[in-house]
């Protein structure tokens, strides 16, 4: 779950790390009042999943209130990669003297937590990253140890950080840390953590990535949750509880667990083709499942052919069968569907399948083959 | 020979109590699993149709011998169960359950490492293993698998790991043992884990691999198979066509900004000598090529 600018400060500031005061709105009214409460100058700062907010005008200086209102009524309403403006956050606008970069993330092939931390913060840092990998400190925390406050020590003394700002970025790494743990974060970034002209070192970003998993032990996750991107058709699965991911094909795919579903979409595209989603049904791929899964895809226009794509494990091709069978008395089926079952009793389902095929219902042996037709019906 | 267990491997179900736990921990008896205890600290003393509960993993150890355990615990509890399989005193841990934090799976794993080396602990996230024919921990249809040898399959996507089986059993090809290891942050049991065993079984020829996108194990494998290995490898790597900075179901595949996309993998593999499918299909394919070559 990928929190907004705004939200990852929130969280930061639970854990003690300086921030700005500030206000999220929805409205240019909002924004103006919240720039009246706050005191000018603000920054007016859209909040949406990606990056490139700066370039793409999402980021504007308001020396005063009719600035706000200017800016505010530009921003809400932009399209950014994509991703429409629909929340501004007005924040104290700071004075900057150097701006660093700080993060924690997993590293997955030493199995280690990596914190990272440069004197060469700010829009470029994928650029230093790049060119100048020395610039970056690195740090591998073990999570049995955690970060100790000398080990934070000697991480930030490697980074070249203005001396003066020493203490001030222990600080905040140590409390960074923390809240990259305690919160079960998979990221938890600043870019810029600044350096001010009075010598106080504070968060100006946030990016924080949080851990779907984790949501047992933070009932307060629900909140985030509610504020991810989905297009329509990715809202639709999700309140079904399925996997899904839109993609720009005609070939609805529908596959039983999440290796098999992606393996299905290259498929698709290796003889010809292209999938409009990615869809994992899981382990199990009963009527009821099966239904909500056809209703999903019957939604999108853009489908011209059906590829239901099932292995039998612990689950038998019978059952599958019969589950296929009922969800399509369920639901009304605009496109044809291509069926290629396989694995445990994959005869005994096919059998089922049998008596009902017909032009709207096609089924074929292998994985190629079923690809190759559902392309076909799709062109 | 099979690798990590066999069919002297006995088997305590932390969970057998629960429906997931009684529905495999039943599978896998019938397959042949020597199935010897459960644990469940409000029903020690009681059974699960013949199969003695014990309080702990400990207790059931000393009673029967447990050398391997096996988790259908729910998320929550899946790091306290895996401590408490290490300290029990078994050798070999199957998490089997999904949905666990990271934080948790990187801190078992290091906590493990440290404080107990000889263990070894598979998942979590994963569909367990099979040595067909003498040994089936978790969720594996034991039918779609073929025993005796030569290949032996490691893989970090469930379906495609019964996938992969189920070519070779078409082809009349058995396996020496299958190992899946789960698609989450931090596995317990790494592709190089199993590419080292199966390098040092005698009855393992070949070793069949099957990846995806996301990270780097893949390619840390190459690197270990063009170093390392002396038997014949084939691959396959899902997720070719998934854009990138798109999460592809619960499994660990994400691919961010170049790294870790399948093409990427695919290379390293290429060059570290292995036959790379772009199927399924054509993997098992290429497998009975390098089967029909031996």
């Amino acid at each position: 779950m990928d929190l907004f600018e705004y939200q990852g400060k929130q969280f930061f500031a639970t854990y003690g790390m300086p921030i700005s005061p500030g206000e999220v709105a929805f409205t240019v009214d909002e924004a103006v009042g919240a720039a009246e409460r706050i005191g000018t100058p603000v920054m007016v700062k859209a909040q949406v999943h990606t990056g490139g907010r700066g370039k793409a005008g999402g980021v504007k200086f308001a020396a005063t209130v009719d600035d706000v209102r200017e800016h505010a009524g530009n921003i809400l309403g932009l399209d950014i990669r994509g991703h429409i403006v629909k929340r501004v956050w007005i924040e104290k606008a700071s004075d900057i003297a150097e701006e660093y970069y700080a993060s924690f993330t997993l590293d997955r092939s030493a199995k280690k937590h990596l914190g990272m931390l440069s004197a060469e913060g700010g829009v470029e840092i994928e650029a230093v990253a790049e060119q100048n990998p020395d610039a970056i400190a690195k740090i591998w925390v073990d999570p049995v140890d955690g970060l100790t406050e000398e080990a934070a020590r000697a991480w930030v003394e490697a980074a070249n950080l203005n001396p003066d700002a020493t203490e001030g970025a222990i600080d905040i790494l140590v409390k960074l840390y923390r809240a990259y743990v305690e919160g079960d974060a998979d990221l938890c970034e600043i870019n810029p953590l600044i350096f001010t002209p009075d010598k106080r070192v504070h968060v100006l970003d946030a990016k924080v990535t949080l851990d779907g998993n984790s949501e047992f032990r933070h009932n307060d996750y629900a909140q985030f949750d509610e504020t991810q991107p989905r297009d329509e058709r990715e809202s639709a699965a999700h309140e079904k509880g399925l996997q899904y991911v839109g993609l720009e094909g005609s070939v609805g795919v529908i596959a039983n667990g999440a290796g098999l579903a992606m393996s299905t979409v290259d498929v698709v595209n290796q003889v010809g083709g292209a999938a409009a989603n990615f869809l994992d049904i899981g382990g199990g791929a009963n009527a009821d499942v099966m239904a909500g899964a056809l209703e999903v895809i019957n939604n999108d226009p853009d489908v011209k052919a059906i590829f239901i794509n099932i292995f039998g494990g612990i689950t038998r091709g019978e059952e599958v069968a019969n589950g296929i069978v009922e969800a399509m008395d369920r639901v009304q089926i605009e496109a044809p569907i291509v069926i290629r079952l396989d694995g445990t009793n994959a005869d005994e389902g096919r059998a089922i399948l049998q008596p009902h095929l017909s032009n709207a219902l096609q089924m074929e042996d292998t994985m190629l083959d079923a690809a190759r037709r559902a392309v076909e019906l799709a062109s | 020979m099979s690798i990590f267990v066999d069919e002297n491997t006995k088997v305590v179900y932390q969970g057998l109590t629960g429906s997931q736990g009684r529905y495999y921990g039943m599978l896998n008896r019938e397959y042949g699993t020597q199935v010897v205890a459960g644990t469940n600290p409000k029903k020690a003393g009681s059974d699960v149709d013949g199969i003695p509960i014990y309080a702990s993993v400990a207790d059931a150890v000393a009673e029967t011998g447990a050398t391997a355990s096996c988790i259908f615990i729910p998320a929550p509890g899946v790091r306290g169960a895996i401590m408490e399989a290490a300290e029990g005193g078994v050798e070999f841990i199957v998490a089997i359950t999904e949905g666990v934090p990271a934080h948790d799976e990187a801190w078992f794993f290091n906590k493990l490492r440290r404080d107990f080396p000889n263990v070894q602990l598979l998942g979590p996230n994963c569909p367990g293993i099979i040595s067909p024919g003498k040994c089936n921990i978790g969720i594996t249809a034991g039918h779609i698998a073929k025993s005796g040898g030569p290949v032996g399959i490691v893989s970090r996507s469930g379906t495609l790991t019964y996938q992969a089986l189920y070519e070779l059993k078409q082809k009349d090809i058995g396996v020496t043992t299958c190992v899946g290891i789960g698609g989450d942050p931090v596995p317990g049991t790494s592709f190089i884990d199993c590419l080292r065993a199966f390098e040092a079984d005698p009855e393992t020829k070949a070793v069949m691999m099957i990846g995806e996108i996301g990270g780097s194990a893949e390619e840390e494998a190459a690197e270990f198979i063009k170093h390392h290995m002396s038997k014949p490898v084939s691959s396959y790597i899902a997720g070719v066509t998934a854009p990138p900075g798109k999460k592809m179901g619960h499994a660990g595949a994400i691919v961010s900004g170049g790294k870790g996309t399948a093409q990427a993998k695919m290379d390293a593999l290429g060059d570290a000598g292995v036959k790379v499918g772009l199927n399924p299909t054509e993997a098992g394919d290429l497998m009975a090529e390098i089967v029909a070559s031996l």
